[in-house]
């Protein structure tokens, strides 16, 4: 069985080692377009702060994909897809045959045209450890620099270019920054310790025109007609699924490669996982890209042993973020911003001058999503319950608790999930290693 | 493989595994020292939970999963399963980002802020069977072979 995987994050990661969990023998080739082995994406914004070294942002034991018998081929692109002749094509013109192919490419940042950004030197994305590099590599010649985006992306990039002394100037087109992940009191409370530490973050605006001269930035121009200086544009508006090489493949692509609960695209043999896929969601069930590392993992995993003849099925996708910033640590899971709040129950704390909240939102007596800014201990307990569907009617009240646990549960509910006494004795064979 | 588990009818909350956990893990392995003089002094990798005036307590831990969470959600690599089944958390590799906070459905992963890393069980790979276990007055914490749940 030959196995081609496109891409060499996260999701690929999850399905080398899914494969390997039931095929031993099979060959495993990872192609990526970047010139790192895996990374730890995430840790860019660290890297650039200098809060990592180089060394750290491996996300593998070195030996990993000797270990595991993978052919790595990086710096290579996949452009085109042949599914009938089940090959694919690289950019300098070589095919690779496959059995099974996984696409797990991820995302490609999304830059909109901006009136006056052809020929700037200093635009940048970042999504990558070079965009990161490039970024490192220019910081002492950087005064001043717009973030175009309040989301995840932005956030971290202004947080690692504040680590490097730099203003910050960050433009948000909604009424709140990382309005995917937060509700309004949350977005304010994190706007607020941003400003409390010199950054400025412009919500309900945008930049209209990149101000300068032939190469050299010297402003933005918002919508409102105010003019800030900056001599550096970092654009964070988002990523999109990165399958523009399946054009005319027949693959169906919506906003991302359209998979099944096996993670199976429409072609047989052809798999999706992660920031490429959209797959369905756990609250509604309908297919929807979720760009979250978790979920990036899991779907690699199904995808991988389902590609090896496995079963094991998507159980949806949930969002959650662990977002830490000027020391805030907040997380968010599942629904926390209903559309429609007249059918959804919500329960909040907030206690703003130190920086505490806590939102539960619940529908049906079911949790469906929590924000947790300040205190975020155990934060996971909800996550479970939202995952095992659990009837939370009997300890509803107690969800705002702080430290919320397994002792507010009744206790058979207690023993269910938690199994405090141990339910069943197995065999005693070591259970298989992974993460090597 | 050997978990640990708890028998909350016989927790009588009086907290001794944290300290053992503590003691354990710090510099010196001596509880009075730990608790005096470690400025780096460790925090419990067990919790326990109490509830109703104290009529409810158990200790919880790490139940490290046959697929842990945790690992899943770390964007650093630095929760890995090792061989014998335990799952480790490599603090030289932690960012202290929480995500295995966000993803354990357990809540056994704690923060610790001194050194702004994760914090989990290791079910003590110098002892023949867990502090905790050993220091538990009641014997309300068990060692033994079981799945996670």
């Amino acid at each position: 069985m030959n196995y081609v995987i496109i891409g060499n994050s996260v999701a690929a990661v999850g399905a080398v080692r899914g494969i390997r969990s039931i095929d031993q023998s099979g060959n495993i080739t990872v192609i990526s377009r970047e010139r790192h082995v895996a990374y730890g994406r995430p840790l860019i914004s660290y890297l650039l702060g200098g809060l990592v070294t180089e060394k750290r942002m491996a996300y593998l034991p070195e030996d990993f994909y000797e270990k595991q018998r993978v052919n790595l081929l990086l710096d290579s692109e996949v452009v085109g897809l042949d599914a009938e002749a089940r090959k694919v094509t690289l950019a300098a013109g070589d095919t690779i045959a496959y059995d099974r192919l996984l696409i797990a490419t991820g995302g490609d940042p999304f830059v909109p045209p901006i009136e006056g950004m052809t020929d700037k030197e200093r635009i940048f994305t970042f999504t990558t450890w070079d965009d990161a590099a490039k970024i490192k590599g220019i910081a002492n010649d950087i005064g001043k620099v717009v973030v175009i985006g309040g989301g995840l992306i932005g956030l971290k990039a202004a947080e690692g270019l504040h680590l490097l002394g730099k203003q910050i100037t960050i433009v948000e087109l909604a009424d709140r920054i990382l309005s995917m992940a937060f509700d309004r009191p949350a977005g304010r409370i994190v706007a607020k310790k941003m400003k409390a530490n010199g950054i400025e973050v412009l919500t309900e605006e945008t930049v209209v025109r990149i101000e300068g001269e032939g190469s050299d930035i010297t402003g933005v121009t918002l919508r409102s007609g105010d003019f800030i200086p900056c001599d550096t544009v970092v654009v964070a508006i988002g990523v999109r699924p990165a399958c523009t090489f399946l054009k005319g493949s027949g693959i169906e692509v919506n906003r991302g490669i359209v998979v099944d609960d096996l993670m199976e695209a429409s072609i047989k043999g052809v798999f999706a996982a992660g920031d490429v896929a959209e797959a369905r969601d756990f609250f509604t069930g309908v297919k929807n890209p979720m760009p979250i590392w978790p979920d990036a993992y899991i779907q690699g995993d199904i995808a991988g042993v389902s590609m090896a003849g496995g079963t094991k099925e998507y159980a949806g996708g949930i969002a959650m973020n662990s977002i830490e910033l000027f020391k805030v640590p907040t997380i968010s899971m599942g629904i926390t911003n209903p559309q429609e709040p007249k059918e959804f129950e919500i329960l909040t704390y907030l206690d703003q001058e130190n920086y505490l909240y806590r939102k539960i939102v619940i529908k049906d007596n079911l949790l469906a999503g929590a924000v947790l800014v300040g205190a975020v201990d155990r934060a996971g307990i909800f996550a479970g319950l939202i995952r095992d569907r659990v009837d939370i009617a009997s300890f509803k009240e107690q969800l705002l608790v702080p430290d919320f646990g397994f002792a507010h549960l009744p206790k058979e509910l207690r023993s269910a999930l938690f199994a405090p006494a141990g339910k069943v004795t197995d065999t005693g064979a070591p259970a298989p290693a992974v993460g090597h | 493989m050997k978990r640990i588990y708890t028998l909350e009818d016989a927790c009588i909350g009086c907290h001794l595994c944290e300290v053992a956990c503590i003691t354990e893990h710090s510099q010196s392995k001596d509880p009075v020292k730990a608790f005096l003089h470690e400025p780096l002094r460790p925090i419990s990798r067990c919790t326990v939970e109490e509830w109703d005036g104290g009529i409810v307590s158990f200790s919880t831990t790490c139940r490290h999963c046959d697929e842990p969470d945790c690992m899943r959600a770390c964007i650093s690599g630095a929760i890995r399963k090792f061989d014998n089944g335990v799952v480790r958390v490599d603090t030289e590799q932690c960012v202290g980002c929480w995500s295995c906070v966000m993803a354990c459905p357990y809540g056994a992963i704690q923060r610790n802020l001194t050194k702004k890393k994760a914090n989990k069980c290791d079910l003590c790979p110098d002892r023949k069977s867990p502090a905790c276990v050993d220091a538990c007055p009641n014997r309300a914490l068990v060692f033994k072979e079981g799945s996670q749940k």
